[in-house]
């Protein structure tokens, strides 16, 4: 398949040339119905005969349940949650995506290194600090950011949780006491910083703003190339 | 959050391999600086409340990768930097810590971390007034800890590198290698160098001789 590569020097005792498989990202705020996307290609996948493992973050084995009690507390520094999504990350990136890449397998990551480094960034970390945290991650295969328009965020988010979440609203940085215009300026902050990641990172833009199924199917015809060009290499 | 405007405290750091009998003269230094009438405040390494359930657990699951490794002691770093050690430098006081950044900066390089990665991760945190370093012959500060406590943890004796079968000899290969790397930064950060061989008593005098010379303490005495 596609020869596998680190931004940086990989991590130790990591071998990005003995990797298989592909790796292929989904990013996106939530309500955009990435989930919802990431569950339909997985059984897409499957269908056509391919192995898939599902990674995302704050699932590690070694962090995920202290960084959700310390997100309650609302008392990490931004600077120290940075560290924490980071170790959170490379504990999945070394025992999920590595093993799972080795063995073949296609990994679909409901988000990667672009959220946390967004998030970050809004939040005041210095950019360059934050894109050497993440510099040893692998290179994925293909990044497809899920866009949808904020008025169409608001609508999505307050239907289908009839409130509004404390961190994606960016509350915790004191911009508005309003949650709603909190959540409007934190979205369209964060939607900034991803445009400015596109350019340093070049990935696809889909747009989220149509139905399910159409999503779905513009997902599918993108992922059939990467096949595509992976299978002939192979 | 990259602040390295002055601060009106002062931050010291005591450093060394284990054993080197470190944590006793930085014990020994809180003391007087508090019978002085110092605003003083003591932190030492992995001691976040936060993170160390985390740690804790990687640790004794043996979760951890050197990457892991190095970014749990990073969060771990971060959350006392951010919550103790810079506002109570910014608050006029002397800050004590037992091990700082050059602790991973030593024992991450022997794991295998890209060194420029690792220093950059700790870029924010700001340069102590005074590193001491407490040097000792490898051969005493392993004698120290063999004889003392014989019952090495895993990651202390970098079973994870895969050194030696043996517990034993895996922590005098691993202590050896973390020892060449304090070595190599005295010189780089300027590290007041203290002989770790000598009495305990002498070596608190030269500790609080150089910190009589290097800050005034009259200017950190607390109001009472």
């Amino acid at each position: 398949m596609l020869t596998k590569q680190c931004y940086q020097a990989p991590p130790p005792g990591v071998d990005p040339e003995r990797l298989g498989g592909l790796l292929i990202v989904v990013e996106g705020p939530d309500s955009s119905g990435r989930s919802t996307q990431i569950h339909m290609l997985s059984e897409w996948l499957e269908q056509k005969g391919f192995a898939v493992a599902q990674v995302g973050l704050k699932r590690s084995a070694l962090v995920s349940s202290e960084l959700e009690n310390a997100m309650q507390g609302n008392v990490l520094s931004p600077r120290t949650m940075a560290l924490f999504y980071a170790t959170d990350f490379y504990d999945q990136l070394e025992n999920s995506i590595v093993p799972a890449l080795r063995a073949g397998s296609i990994v679909l990551a409901d988000r990667y290194i672009f959220t946390p480094i967004a998030r970050d960034v809004v939040r005041g970390a210095n950019p360059a600090w934050v894109e050497t945290l993440y510099s040893r991650a692998l290179v994925p295969d293909a990044v497809y950011y899920l866009a949808l328009s904020v008025r169409n965020l608001v609508d999505r988010t307050l239907e289908s949780h009839g409130c509004l979440d404390y961190w994606e609203s960016g509350m915790d940085i004191g911009h508005s006491r309003d949650w709603f215009d909190s959540f409007v300026w934190y979205q369209r902050r964060i939607r900034e910083e991803f445009g400015r990641l596109q350019r340093r990172f070049s990935f696809e833009t889909v747009n989220a703003n149509r139905s399910v199924r159409a999503t779905q199917n513009d997902l599918r015809k993108r992922i059939d190339a990467v096949l595509q060009q992976a299978l002939v290499k192979f | 959050m990259f602040d390295q405007k002055p601060v009106p405290g002062k931050l010291i750091a005591v450093e060394g391999l284990d054993g080197s009998g470190k944590s006793t003269q930085v014990y020994l230094l809180h003391q007087w600086l508090q019978g002085f009438g110092c605003k003083v405040y003591f932190t030492e390494w992995n001691s976040s409340e936060l993170v160390r359930e985390a740690t804790r657990k990687g640790k004794k699951r043996q979760l951890l990768t050197p990457t892991t490794f190095s970014l749990i002691h990073a969060t771990d770093f971060a959350d006392r930097y951010d919550r103790q050690i810079l506002p109570m430098l910014k608050g006029g006081y002397i800050v004590l810590c037992d091990r700082y950044k050059f602790t991973s900066f030593a024992r991450d390089y022997v794991r295998g971390n890209d060194p420029a990665w690792v220093r950059e991760i700790y870029s924010y945190a700001r340069q102590p007034d005074i590193v001491f370093y407490f040097k000792l012959p490898l051969e005493i500060a392993l004698g120290r800890i063999l004889e003392g406590r014989p019952d090495l943890k895993y990651f202390e004796a970098g079973m994870d590198l895969g050194l030696s079968a043996d517990i034993q000899e895996s922590f005098r290969i691993f202590q050896s290698r973390v020892m060449g790397q304090y070595d190599l930064m005295a010189a780089e950060f300027g590290f007041t160098l203290v002989d770790a061989t000598l009495p305990i008593h002498q070596q608190q005098e030269q500790v609080r001789r150089i910190i009589t010379e290097q800050i005034d303490l009259a200017k950190y005495r607390g109001k009472v």
